[in-house]
Protein backbone atom coordinates (compact mmCIF):
# COMPACT_ATOMS: atom_id res chain seq x y z
CA UNK A 1 0.00 0.00 0.00
CA UNK A 2 2.67 2.22 1.21
CA UNK A 3 4.60 1.30 -2.18
CA UNK A 4 2.09 1.79 -4.49
CA UNK A 5 1.47 5.64 -2.80
CA UNK A 6 4.62 6.15 -3.22
CA UNK A 7 5.10 5.23 -6.86
CA UNK A 8 1.79 7.35 -7.48
CA UNK A 9 3.59 10.44 -5.75
CA UNK A 10 6.79 9.48 -7.69
CA UNK A 11 4.94 9.73 -11.36
CA UNK A 12 2.71 12.76 -10.37
CA UNK A 13 5.68 14.28 -9.40
CA UNK A 14 7.85 13.54 -12.71
CA UNK A 15 4.62 14.42 -14.86
CA UNK A 16 4.19 17.63 -13.42
CA UNK A 17 5.83 19.50 -16.35
CA UNK A 18 3.83 18.02 -19.07
CA UNK A 19 0.54 18.90 -16.92
CA UNK A 20 1.16 22.77 -16.29
CA UNK A 21 2.60 25.42 -17.77
CA UNK A 22 5.88 27.16 -17.37
CA UNK A 23 5.25 29.61 -14.65
CA UNK A 24 4.20 26.66 -12.42
CA UNK A 25 6.73 24.39 -13.09
CA UNK A 26 8.99 27.20 -11.97
CA UNK A 27 7.48 27.78 -8.64
CA UNK A 28 7.09 23.60 -8.19
CA UNK A 29 11.34 23.88 -8.88
CA UNK A 30 11.44 26.17 -6.10
CA UNK A 31 9.26 23.96 -3.77
CA UNK A 32 11.38 21.00 -4.32
CA UNK A 33 14.55 22.78 -3.65
CA UNK A 34 12.87 24.24 -0.44
CA UNK A 35 12.19 20.84 0.40
CA UNK A 36 15.64 19.41 0.60
CA UNK A 37 16.41 22.33 2.86
CA UNK A 38 13.45 21.09 5.24
CA UNK A 39 14.33 17.55 4.96
CA UNK A 40 17.96 18.51 6.03
CA UNK A 41 16.58 20.29 8.85
CA UNK A 42 13.76 17.95 9.93
CA UNK A 43 17.06 15.49 10.34
CA UNK A 44 18.77 17.77 12.79
CA UNK A 45 15.82 19.17 14.38
CA UNK A 46 12.58 16.43 14.37
CA UNK A 47 15.18 13.43 14.60
CA UNK A 48 18.49 14.70 16.17
CA UNK A 49 16.27 17.10 18.49
CA UNK A 50 18.67 20.29 17.30
CA UNK A 51 16.14 22.69 16.30
CA UNK A 52 18.21 25.29 14.28
CA UNK A 53 17.12 28.81 13.45
CA UNK A 54 20.12 29.20 11.06
CA UNK A 55 19.83 26.69 8.32
CA UNK A 56 19.50 29.65 5.60
CA UNK A 57 23.72 30.07 6.07
CA UNK A 58 24.46 26.63 4.50
CA UNK A 59 21.48 27.50 2.48
CA UNK A 60 22.94 30.62 1.24
CA UNK A 61 26.70 29.37 1.41
CA UNK A 62 25.65 26.78 -0.86
CA UNK A 63 23.37 29.15 -3.12
CA UNK A 64 26.78 31.82 -3.50
CA UNK A 65 28.95 29.18 -4.02
CA UNK A 66 26.64 28.04 -6.85
CA UNK A 67 26.35 31.33 -8.47
CA UNK A 68 30.06 32.31 -8.26
CA UNK A 69 30.83 28.85 -9.92
CA UNK A 70 28.02 28.92 -12.68
CA UNK A 71 29.59 33.18 -13.61
CA UNK A 72 32.89 32.31 -13.42
CA UNK A 73 33.72 28.34 -13.52
CA UNK A 74 31.17 26.20 -14.83
CA UNK A 75 27.60 25.94 -15.64
CA UNK A 76 27.79 22.09 -15.05
CA UNK A 77 25.07 21.85 -13.00
CA UNK A 78 26.07 18.53 -10.93
CA UNK A 79 29.24 20.49 -10.55
CA UNK A 80 27.88 23.34 -8.57
CA UNK A 81 25.75 21.26 -6.72
CA UNK A 82 28.34 18.97 -5.38
CA UNK A 83 30.44 22.34 -4.51
CA UNK A 84 27.15 23.77 -2.66
CA UNK A 85 27.26 20.89 -0.67
CA UNK A 86 30.44 21.01 0.29
CA UNK A 87 30.26 24.77 0.99
CA UNK A 88 27.41 24.27 3.46
CA UNK A 89 29.28 20.97 5.05
CA UNK A 90 32.04 22.61 5.43
CA UNK A 91 30.44 25.84 7.04
CA UNK A 92 28.05 23.83 9.39
CA UNK A 93 31.19 21.78 10.04
CA UNK A 94 33.18 25.02 10.97
CA UNK A 95 30.22 26.68 13.63
CA UNK A 96 29.10 23.20 14.90
CA UNK A 97 32.21 22.31 16.46
CA UNK A 98 31.43 24.75 18.92
CA UNK A 99 27.35 25.15 18.29
CA UNK A 100 26.57 21.18 18.96
CA UNK A 101 27.96 21.58 22.56
CA UNK A 102 24.90 24.15 23.58
CA UNK A 103 21.53 22.68 23.82
CA UNK A 104 17.77 23.93 23.52
CA UNK A 105 16.94 27.52 23.49
CA UNK A 106 20.97 27.84 23.36
CA UNK A 107 21.41 26.18 20.49
CA UNK A 108 18.61 27.85 18.70
CA UNK A 109 20.16 31.06 19.76
CA UNK A 110 23.67 30.76 18.53
CA UNK A 111 22.29 28.80 15.09
CA UNK A 112 20.17 32.55 14.76
CA UNK A 113 23.30 34.53 15.43
CA UNK A 114 25.63 32.41 12.85
CA UNK A 115 22.67 32.75 10.27
CA UNK A 116 22.33 36.52 11.10
CA UNK A 117 26.36 36.77 10.88
CA UNK A 118 26.25 35.24 7.42
CA UNK A 119 23.66 37.41 6.45
CA UNK A 120 25.46 40.39 7.59
CA UNK A 121 28.74 39.51 5.60
CA UNK A 122 26.72 38.39 2.15
CA UNK A 123 25.20 41.42 2.51
CA UNK A 124 29.28 43.80 3.28
CA UNK A 125 31.29 41.94 1.27
CA UNK A 126 30.15 43.51 -2.39
CA UNK A 127 33.29 42.13 -4.62
CA UNK A 128 32.53 38.24 -3.49
CA UNK A 129 28.76 38.90 -3.23
CA UNK A 130 27.65 41.51 -4.84
CA UNK A 131 26.28 43.07 -1.63
CA UNK A 132 22.70 43.94 -1.65
CA UNK A 133 22.03 43.72 -5.09
CA UNK A 134 22.76 39.83 -5.03
CA UNK A 135 24.35 38.50 -8.07
CA UNK A 136 22.27 38.61 -10.93
CA UNK A 137 23.19 37.19 -14.91
CA UNK A 138 23.59 33.99 -13.82
CA UNK A 139 24.04 31.99 -16.79
CA UNK A 140 21.72 28.75 -17.25
CA UNK A 141 22.94 25.51 -16.11
CA UNK A 142 24.21 22.56 -18.37
CA UNK A 143 23.12 19.07 -17.31
CA UNK A 144 26.46 17.50 -18.88
CA UNK A 145 29.49 19.18 -19.72
CA UNK A 146 29.24 20.68 -23.50
CA UNK A 147 25.39 19.97 -23.51
CA UNK A 148 23.28 22.92 -24.17
CA UNK A 149 22.10 25.14 -21.52
CA UNK A 150 19.26 24.10 -20.25
CA UNK A 151 16.38 26.98 -20.80
CA UNK A 152 13.10 24.85 -21.01
CA UNK A 153 11.69 25.27 -17.27
CA UNK A 154 10.41 21.43 -17.39
CA UNK A 155 13.87 20.12 -18.22
CA UNK A 156 15.03 22.61 -15.45
CA UNK A 157 12.19 20.99 -12.88
CA UNK A 158 12.99 17.30 -14.11
CA UNK A 159 16.92 18.19 -13.22
CA UNK A 160 16.15 19.81 -10.14
CA UNK A 161 13.77 16.71 -9.09
CA UNK A 162 16.51 13.89 -9.52
CA UNK A 163 18.86 15.98 -7.69
CA UNK A 164 16.04 16.09 -5.01
CA UNK A 165 14.78 12.59 -5.29
CA UNK A 166 19.07 11.63 -4.67
CA UNK A 167 19.78 13.79 -1.80
CA UNK A 168 16.64 12.86 -0.36
CA UNK A 169 17.11 9.12 -0.69
CA UNK A 170 19.95 9.84 1.35
CA UNK A 171 18.45 11.27 4.04
CA UNK A 172 16.34 8.71 4.48
CA UNK A 173 18.95 6.28 4.83
CA UNK A 174 20.57 7.97 6.97
CA UNK A 175 17.39 8.44 9.53
CA UNK A 176 16.76 4.55 9.13
CA UNK A 177 20.24 3.74 9.84
CA UNK A 178 22.22 2.49 13.11
CA UNK A 179 22.99 5.75 12.73
CA UNK A 180 19.32 7.33 12.40
CA UNK A 181 18.76 5.59 15.65
CA UNK A 182 21.56 6.60 17.57
CA UNK A 183 19.83 10.53 16.92
CA UNK A 184 16.58 9.87 18.02
CA UNK A 185 18.60 8.60 20.87
CA UNK A 186 20.34 11.55 21.89
CA UNK A 187 17.04 13.42 20.87
CA UNK A 188 14.95 11.63 23.43
CA UNK A 189 17.84 11.01 26.61
CA UNK A 190 21.28 12.26 25.96
CA UNK A 191 22.06 11.52 29.46
CA UNK A 192 21.23 7.81 29.00
CA UNK A 193 23.39 7.46 25.78
CA UNK A 194 26.70 8.94 27.68
CA UNK A 195 25.77 6.09 30.26
CA UNK A 196 25.84 3.34 27.69
CA UNK A 197 29.38 4.95 26.56
CA UNK A 198 27.85 7.22 23.47
CA UNK A 199 29.96 10.65 23.16
CA UNK A 200 26.90 12.32 22.45
CA UNK A 201 28.78 15.23 20.83
CA UNK A 202 29.87 13.04 17.92
CA UNK A 203 26.53 12.09 16.25
CA UNK A 204 25.21 15.44 17.09
CA UNK A 205 28.26 16.97 15.12
CA UNK A 206 27.59 14.80 12.32
CA UNK A 207 24.29 15.35 11.84
CA UNK A 208 24.71 19.20 12.11
CA UNK A 209 27.16 18.64 9.21
CA UNK A 210 24.49 16.08 6.99
CA UNK A 211 21.81 19.43 7.44
CA UNK A 212 24.47 21.80 5.98
CA UNK A 213 25.43 19.88 2.98
CA UNK A 214 21.92 18.87 2.22
CA UNK A 215 21.01 23.09 3.12
CA UNK A 216 23.71 23.81 0.86
CA UNK A 217 22.79 21.75 -1.93
CA UNK A 218 19.26 22.89 -1.58
CA UNK A 219 20.94 26.40 -1.86
CA UNK A 220 22.69 25.50 -5.64
CA UNK A 221 19.44 23.47 -6.58
CA UNK A 222 17.69 27.16 -5.48
CA UNK A 223 20.02 29.26 -7.84
CA UNK A 224 19.82 26.68 -10.33
CA UNK A 225 16.19 28.03 -11.02
CA UNK A 226 16.06 31.66 -9.90
CA UNK A 227 19.36 32.67 -11.54
CA UNK A 228 19.78 34.95 -9.12
CA UNK A 229 21.04 35.11 -5.39
CA UNK A 230 20.81 38.02 -2.76
CA UNK A 231 21.13 38.22 1.31
CA UNK A 232 17.19 37.99 1.14
CA UNK A 233 18.31 34.36 0.01
CA UNK A 234 20.14 33.49 3.71
CA UNK A 235 18.21 36.24 5.49
CA UNK A 236 16.17 34.52 9.13
CA UNK A 237 12.66 34.51 7.05
CA UNK A 238 14.30 31.72 5.35
CA UNK A 239 15.44 29.88 8.34
CA UNK A 240 12.45 30.42 10.11
CA UNK A 241 9.70 29.26 7.14
CA UNK A 242 12.43 26.01 6.96
CA UNK A 243 11.54 25.47 10.53
CA UNK A 244 8.11 26.31 10.31
CA UNK A 245 7.74 23.74 7.17
CA UNK A 246 9.39 21.00 9.91
CA UNK A 247 6.84 21.96 12.23
CA UNK A 248 3.74 21.79 10.57
CA UNK A 249 4.88 18.79 8.63
CA UNK A 250 5.42 17.18 11.21
CA UNK A 251 8.60 16.70 12.90
CA UNK A 252 10.97 13.99 12.46
CA UNK A 253 8.84 12.70 9.21
CA UNK A 254 11.08 13.43 6.41
CA UNK A 255 8.19 13.47 3.98
CA UNK A 256 5.86 15.27 6.32
CA UNK A 257 8.58 17.93 5.89
CA UNK A 258 8.96 18.16 2.52
CA UNK A 259 4.88 18.73 2.30
CA UNK A 260 4.96 20.92 4.69
CA UNK A 261 7.94 22.91 2.48
CA UNK A 262 5.38 22.92 -0.38
CA UNK A 263 2.98 24.12 2.18
CA UNK A 264 5.77 27.01 2.97
CA UNK A 265 6.24 28.37 -0.93
CA UNK A 266 3.10 27.79 -2.14
CA UNK A 267 1.18 30.56 1.09
CA UNK A 268 4.30 32.61 0.50
CA UNK A 269 4.44 32.90 -3.33
CA UNK A 270 1.03 31.89 -4.18
CA UNK A 271 -0.85 33.48 -1.66
CA UNK A 272 1.20 36.50 -0.85
CA UNK A 273 0.67 38.71 -3.70
CA UNK A 274 -2.69 38.24 -3.69
CA UNK A 275 -3.51 39.63 -0.21
CA UNK A 276 -1.26 42.57 -0.77
CA UNK A 277 2.33 41.25 0.94
CA UNK A 278 0.67 39.56 4.08
CA UNK A 279 2.15 36.44 3.41
CA UNK A 280 3.53 36.15 6.52
CA UNK A 281 0.28 36.59 8.50
CA UNK A 282 -1.40 34.16 6.52
CA UNK A 283 2.30 31.68 7.97
CA UNK A 284 1.51 32.49 11.20
CA UNK A 285 -1.94 31.63 11.04
CA UNK A 286 -0.84 28.51 9.55
CA UNK A 287 1.70 27.96 11.89
CA UNK A 288 -0.89 28.22 14.96
CA UNK A 289 -3.30 26.28 13.01
CA UNK A 290 -1.06 23.64 12.49
CA UNK A 291 0.08 23.55 16.55
CA UNK A 292 -3.06 23.68 17.67
CA UNK A 293 -5.27 20.94 15.25
CA UNK A 294 -2.24 19.41 14.20
CA UNK A 295 0.40 18.66 17.10
CA UNK A 296 1.90 15.84 15.12
CA UNK A 297 2.13 17.39 11.55
CA UNK A 298 0.69 16.90 8.48
CA UNK A 299 2.42 13.10 9.16
CA UNK A 300 0.65 12.77 12.68
CA UNK A 301 -2.70 13.01 10.92
CA UNK A 302 -1.99 9.28 9.36
CA UNK A 303 -2.66 8.27 12.82
CA UNK A 304 -6.72 8.55 12.77
CA UNK A 305 -6.25 7.57 9.21
CA UNK A 306 -7.42 3.19 9.37
CA UNK A 307 -4.17 1.40 10.57
CA UNK A 308 -2.28 -0.27 7.55
CA UNK A 309 -1.10 -3.52 8.54
CA UNK A 310 1.13 -2.78 11.09
CA UNK A 311 4.37 -1.59 9.55
CA UNK A 312 5.02 0.79 11.73
CA UNK A 313 4.38 1.56 15.89
CA UNK A 314 2.33 4.68 16.32
CA UNK A 315 3.67 6.89 19.55
CA UNK A 316 1.76 7.89 22.73
CA UNK A 317 1.49 10.88 24.19
CA UNK A 318 4.92 11.61 26.18
CA UNK A 319 5.50 11.37 29.32
CA UNK A 320 5.62 14.34 31.39
CA UNK A 321 8.99 12.75 32.80
CA UNK A 322 10.07 12.83 28.88
CA UNK A 323 13.80 14.67 28.66
CA UNK A 324 15.57 16.21 25.94
CA UNK A 325 12.56 18.74 24.98
CA UNK A 326 13.50 21.46 22.24
CA UNK A 327 11.64 24.83 23.22
CA UNK A 328 11.09 26.49 20.39
CA UNK A 329 9.84 23.67 18.29
CA UNK A 330 6.22 22.10 20.05
CA UNK A 331 6.49 18.89 20.83
CA UNK A 332 5.08 17.06 17.77
CA UNK A 333 6.11 13.59 18.14
CA UNK A 334 6.46 11.71 14.85
CA UNK A 335 3.71 9.67 13.80
CA UNK A 336 5.70 6.87 12.39
CA UNK A 337 9.55 6.01 12.05
CA UNK A 338 12.00 4.35 10.06
CA UNK A 339 13.49 2.60 12.67
CA UNK A 340 9.88 0.59 14.04
CA UNK A 341 10.27 -2.76 15.16
CA UNK A 342 9.64 -4.88 12.67
CA UNK B 1 40.70 -10.76 45.31
CA UNK B 2 41.40 -7.44 43.69
CA UNK B 3 39.74 -4.69 43.66
CA UNK B 4 37.42 -3.67 40.47
CA UNK B 5 36.87 -0.01 41.83
CA UNK B 6 38.52 1.34 44.06
CA UNK B 7 38.20 5.43 45.82
CA UNK B 8 40.37 7.27 48.11
CA UNK B 9 39.03 10.14 50.17
CA UNK B 10 36.23 11.04 47.70
CA UNK B 11 34.60 14.18 48.65
CA UNK B 12 32.49 16.51 47.35
CA UNK B 13 31.25 19.88 48.04
CA UNK B 14 27.76 21.84 47.48
CA UNK B 15 28.84 25.33 48.23
CA UNK B 16 29.18 25.06 52.01
CA UNK B 17 27.10 21.79 52.11
CA UNK B 18 30.34 19.11 52.55
CA UNK B 19 27.25 16.27 50.52
CA UNK B 20 30.75 13.46 50.58
CA UNK B 21 33.69 13.92 52.91
CA UNK B 22 36.78 11.56 52.56
CA UNK B 23 34.86 8.31 51.33
CA UNK B 24 37.56 5.60 50.01
CA UNK B 25 35.34 2.66 49.43
CA UNK B 26 36.75 -0.64 47.59
CA UNK B 27 34.82 -2.80 45.73
CA UNK B 28 36.39 -6.65 45.04
CA UNK B 29 36.29 -8.03 41.70
CA UNK B 30 33.08 -10.64 41.85
CA UNK B 31 31.22 -8.95 44.74
CA UNK B 32 27.73 -8.14 45.79
CA UNK B 33 28.64 -4.71 47.57
CA UNK B 34 26.10 -2.93 48.68
CA UNK B 35 25.43 1.08 50.43
CA UNK B 36 23.61 1.81 52.67
CA UNK B 37 22.66 4.38 54.52
CA UNK B 38 19.79 7.27 55.54
CA UNK B 39 18.90 10.03 53.92
CA UNK B 40 21.37 12.32 53.13
CA UNK B 41 23.89 10.27 53.98
CA UNK B 42 25.94 10.46 50.43
CA UNK B 43 24.40 7.80 48.65
CA UNK B 44 23.57 9.62 45.27
CA UNK B 45 26.72 11.62 45.32
CA UNK B 46 29.17 8.43 45.58
CA UNK B 47 27.27 7.42 42.89
CA UNK B 48 27.42 10.31 40.45
CA UNK B 49 31.25 10.69 41.55
CA UNK B 50 31.69 6.54 40.56
CA UNK B 51 29.62 7.01 37.24
CA UNK B 52 31.14 10.70 36.26
CA UNK B 53 28.24 12.53 35.71
CA UNK B 54 30.27 14.97 38.49
CA UNK B 55 33.20 15.68 39.79
CA UNK B 56 34.87 15.45 42.81
CA UNK B 57 35.87 18.27 45.26
CA UNK B 58 38.76 15.91 46.06
CA UNK B 59 39.92 12.30 46.25
CA UNK B 60 40.85 9.65 43.06
CA UNK B 61 38.51 7.32 41.21
CA UNK B 62 40.61 4.16 40.44
CA UNK B 63 38.58 1.64 38.22
CA UNK B 64 40.64 -1.84 36.86
CA UNK B 65 43.94 -0.20 37.91
CA UNK B 66 43.45 3.23 36.13
CA UNK B 67 42.68 6.44 37.24
CA UNK B 68 39.18 7.66 35.80
CA UNK B 69 39.04 10.20 38.55
CA UNK B 70 39.36 12.99 35.16
CA UNK B 71 37.78 11.01 32.81
CA UNK B 72 33.89 11.66 31.35
CA UNK B 73 30.89 9.67 32.19
CA UNK B 74 30.59 7.92 28.58
CA UNK B 75 34.87 7.05 28.41
CA UNK B 76 34.04 5.11 31.94
CA UNK B 77 30.63 3.59 30.63
CA UNK B 78 33.08 2.39 27.49
CA UNK B 79 35.75 1.11 29.57
CA UNK B 80 33.17 -1.29 31.60
CA UNK B 81 30.89 0.86 34.00
CA UNK B 82 27.21 0.36 33.34
CA UNK B 83 24.59 1.93 35.45
CA UNK B 84 21.07 1.88 35.99
CA UNK B 85 19.12 5.31 36.97
CA UNK B 86 16.88 5.85 40.06
CA UNK B 87 14.32 6.87 37.97
CA UNK B 88 13.64 4.99 35.09
CA UNK B 89 15.58 6.62 32.49
CA UNK B 90 14.81 5.16 28.74
CA UNK B 91 14.26 6.34 25.71
CA UNK B 92 10.42 7.12 25.67
CA UNK B 93 9.43 7.80 22.15
CA UNK B 94 11.81 4.55 20.72
CA UNK B 95 10.36 0.86 20.60
CA UNK B 96 11.66 -1.67 23.49
CA UNK B 97 13.53 -3.15 21.05
CA UNK B 98 15.59 -0.18 20.03
CA UNK B 99 15.93 0.69 23.34
CA UNK B 100 17.89 -1.95 23.64
CA UNK B 101 19.44 -1.98 20.32
CA UNK B 102 21.17 1.54 21.11
CA UNK B 103 22.85 -0.19 24.07
CA UNK B 104 24.20 -3.55 21.36
CA UNK B 105 25.06 -1.36 18.52
CA UNK B 106 27.52 0.79 20.78
CA UNK B 107 28.86 -2.22 22.03
CA UNK B 108 28.84 -3.51 18.43
CA UNK B 109 30.85 0.04 17.73
CA UNK B 110 27.91 0.64 14.71
CA UNK B 111 26.44 4.19 16.50
CA UNK B 112 27.54 5.86 13.91
CA UNK B 113 26.98 3.25 10.85
CA UNK B 114 24.78 5.50 8.22
CA UNK B 115 24.64 2.90 5.26
CA UNK B 116 22.78 -0.06 6.46
CA UNK B 117 19.05 0.40 7.91
CA UNK B 118 19.08 -0.52 11.41
CA UNK B 119 16.91 -3.41 11.24
CA UNK B 120 19.42 -5.03 9.10
CA UNK B 121 22.09 -4.66 11.70
CA UNK B 122 21.57 -8.55 12.69
CA UNK B 123 23.99 -9.04 15.31
CA UNK B 124 22.76 -6.15 16.89
CA UNK B 125 19.17 -6.86 16.15
CA UNK B 126 19.30 -10.46 17.78
CA UNK B 127 21.98 -9.45 20.62
CA UNK B 128 19.14 -7.07 21.62
CA UNK B 129 16.06 -9.75 21.32
CA UNK B 130 18.44 -12.20 23.60
CA UNK B 131 18.58 -9.67 26.07
CA UNK B 132 14.83 -8.81 26.01
CA UNK B 133 14.07 -12.44 26.49
CA UNK B 134 16.50 -12.75 29.64
CA UNK B 135 14.47 -10.01 31.08
CA UNK B 136 11.00 -11.31 29.78
CA UNK B 137 9.93 -8.58 27.81
CA UNK B 138 10.28 -10.23 24.31
CA UNK B 139 6.68 -9.64 23.88
CA UNK B 140 6.98 -5.89 24.25
CA UNK B 141 9.07 -5.54 21.85
CA UNK B 142 7.48 -3.57 19.27
CA UNK B 143 5.90 -1.11 21.97
CA UNK B 144 7.24 2.20 22.49
CA UNK B 145 9.22 2.48 26.24
CA UNK B 146 6.71 4.92 27.30
CA UNK B 147 3.88 2.54 27.12
CA UNK B 148 5.25 0.07 29.39
CA UNK B 149 4.27 -0.32 32.94
CA UNK B 150 6.12 0.82 36.07
CA UNK B 151 7.88 -2.86 36.76
CA UNK B 152 8.50 -3.24 32.99
CA UNK B 153 10.07 0.25 33.21
CA UNK B 154 12.48 -1.06 35.67
CA UNK B 155 13.30 -4.62 34.02
CA UNK B 156 14.45 -2.28 30.76
CA UNK B 157 16.19 -0.34 32.83
CA UNK B 158 18.47 -3.20 34.06
CA UNK B 159 18.39 -5.27 30.81
CA UNK B 160 19.59 -1.68 29.41
CA UNK B 161 22.36 -1.53 31.71
CA UNK B 162 23.49 -5.19 31.11
CA UNK B 163 23.11 -4.82 27.47
CA UNK B 164 26.87 -3.32 26.78
CA UNK B 165 27.99 -5.97 28.80
CA UNK B 166 30.12 -4.09 31.67
CA UNK B 167 32.42 -5.28 33.92
CA UNK B 168 30.84 -3.14 37.38
CA UNK B 169 27.00 -3.03 36.91
CA UNK B 170 26.15 0.22 38.97
CA UNK B 171 22.50 -0.08 40.53
CA UNK B 172 21.18 3.70 42.19
CA UNK B 173 18.19 2.44 43.94
CA UNK B 174 16.79 -0.76 41.21
CA UNK B 175 13.71 -1.90 43.88
CA UNK B 176 12.36 1.95 44.02
CA UNK B 177 8.74 1.60 43.72
CA UNK B 178 8.61 -1.97 42.67
CA UNK B 179 6.41 -4.37 44.45
CA UNK B 180 7.83 -7.02 46.99
CA UNK B 181 7.51 -9.55 43.19
CA UNK B 182 9.30 -7.36 41.44
CA UNK B 183 11.95 -6.27 43.68
CA UNK B 184 12.24 -10.72 44.17
CA UNK B 185 12.27 -10.99 40.73
CA UNK B 186 15.01 -8.46 40.32
CA UNK B 187 17.41 -9.85 43.32
CA UNK B 188 17.03 -13.29 41.20
CA UNK B 189 18.08 -11.15 38.20
CA UNK B 190 21.35 -9.76 40.13
CA UNK B 191 22.07 -13.33 41.33
CA UNK B 192 22.05 -14.84 38.23
CA UNK B 193 24.57 -12.52 36.91
CA UNK B 194 27.41 -14.31 37.30
CA UNK B 195 30.85 -13.47 39.14
CA UNK B 196 32.15 -11.76 36.24
CA UNK B 197 30.00 -9.07 36.72
CA UNK B 198 30.79 -7.05 39.58
CA UNK B 199 27.54 -5.48 41.18
CA UNK B 200 28.09 -1.80 43.41
CA UNK B 201 24.20 -0.95 44.39
CA UNK B 202 22.44 1.43 46.68
CA UNK B 203 20.01 0.78 47.97
CA UNK B 204 17.02 1.34 50.28
CA UNK B 205 15.60 -2.11 50.91
CA UNK B 206 17.14 -3.96 53.56
CA UNK B 207 15.45 -7.28 52.38
CA UNK B 208 17.36 -6.82 49.22
CA UNK B 209 20.82 -5.97 50.31
CA UNK B 210 21.20 -8.77 52.97
CA UNK B 211 19.72 -11.09 50.28
CA UNK B 212 22.19 -9.94 47.54
CA UNK B 213 25.02 -8.04 49.34
CA UNK B 214 28.32 -9.87 50.64
CA UNK B 215 30.00 -7.00 51.60
CA UNK B 216 28.08 -4.06 52.55
CA UNK B 217 29.12 0.05 53.48
CA UNK B 218 27.31 2.02 55.56
CA UNK B 219 27.57 5.99 54.56
CA UNK B 220 26.24 8.47 57.46
CA UNK B 221 26.30 11.79 56.68
CA UNK B 222 28.88 11.76 53.80
CA UNK B 223 31.42 9.49 55.56
CA UNK B 224 31.93 5.82 56.32
CA UNK B 225 30.38 4.53 59.30
CA UNK B 226 30.76 1.43 58.78
CA UNK B 227 31.76 -1.42 55.97
CA UNK B 228 31.73 -5.36 56.59
CA UNK B 229 30.61 -8.52 55.51
CA UNK B 230 26.71 -8.41 55.97
CA UNK B 231 26.73 -9.93 59.31
CA UNK B 232 29.10 -7.83 60.91
CA UNK B 233 26.72 -5.00 59.91
CA UNK B 234 23.87 -6.05 61.41
CA UNK B 235 25.54 -6.98 64.13
CA UNK B 236 27.23 -3.22 64.76
CA UNK B 237 25.60 -1.17 66.94
CA UNK B 238 26.90 2.23 65.37
CA UNK B 239 25.02 1.01 61.75
CA UNK B 240 21.69 0.02 64.36
CA UNK B 241 21.54 3.68 65.89
CA UNK B 242 22.39 5.29 62.87
CA UNK B 243 19.20 3.49 61.42
CA UNK B 244 17.19 3.31 64.37
CA UNK B 245 18.59 6.20 66.21
CA UNK B 246 17.79 6.17 69.73
CA UNK B 247 18.81 9.32 70.18
CA UNK B 248 20.55 9.92 66.89
CA UNK B 249 17.04 10.67 65.34
CA UNK B 250 18.14 14.43 64.80
CA UNK B 251 21.04 13.40 63.06
CA UNK B 252 19.03 11.79 60.64
CA UNK B 253 16.45 14.48 60.11
CA UNK B 254 18.77 17.55 60.73
CA UNK B 255 22.12 17.70 60.63
CA UNK B 256 22.07 16.88 57.00
CA UNK B 257 20.07 19.74 55.93
CA UNK B 258 22.08 22.06 54.20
Amino acid sequence: MRRVAAGAALGLLAAVPLLVSSNVADMLTRVLAFALLALGLDLLAGIGGLPSLGQAAPFGVGAYAAALLAKHVTTVAPLQLLAATAAGAALSAAVGWLLVRSRGTYFLMLTLAVGEIVHELADRWEGVTGGTNGLAGIPAITVVPGAAPVRLAGVRYWYVLTAVLVCGAALVMVSRSAFGRTLRGVRDNEERMRSLGYRTFLPKYAVFCIAGAAAGAAGALWVAQARFVSPADLGFEVSAMALLAVVIGGRGSLWGAALGAAVVVLVREELSPQLGGRGPLVLGLVFVTAVYLLPQGFAGTRLRWPSSPGDHTGRPPDPPSHRGTTPAVPRTPPGRRGTAAT
Amino acid sequence: MTALLETTGLTRRYGSLLALDGVSLSVAAGARHAVIGPNGAGKSTLFALVTGTLRPTAGRVVFDGQDVTRRPDHARARAGMGKTFQHSSLFTSLPVLDNLALATQRAAGRGMAMLRPAGRQVAVQEQAMRLLEQVGLAGRAGTPAAALSHGERRQLEVALALATSPRLLLLDEPTAGMSAADSSRFAELVESLGSAVTVLIIEHDLDVVFRLATRVTVLHLGRVLADGTPDEIRADETVQRAYLGDAALDDLFFEAAP
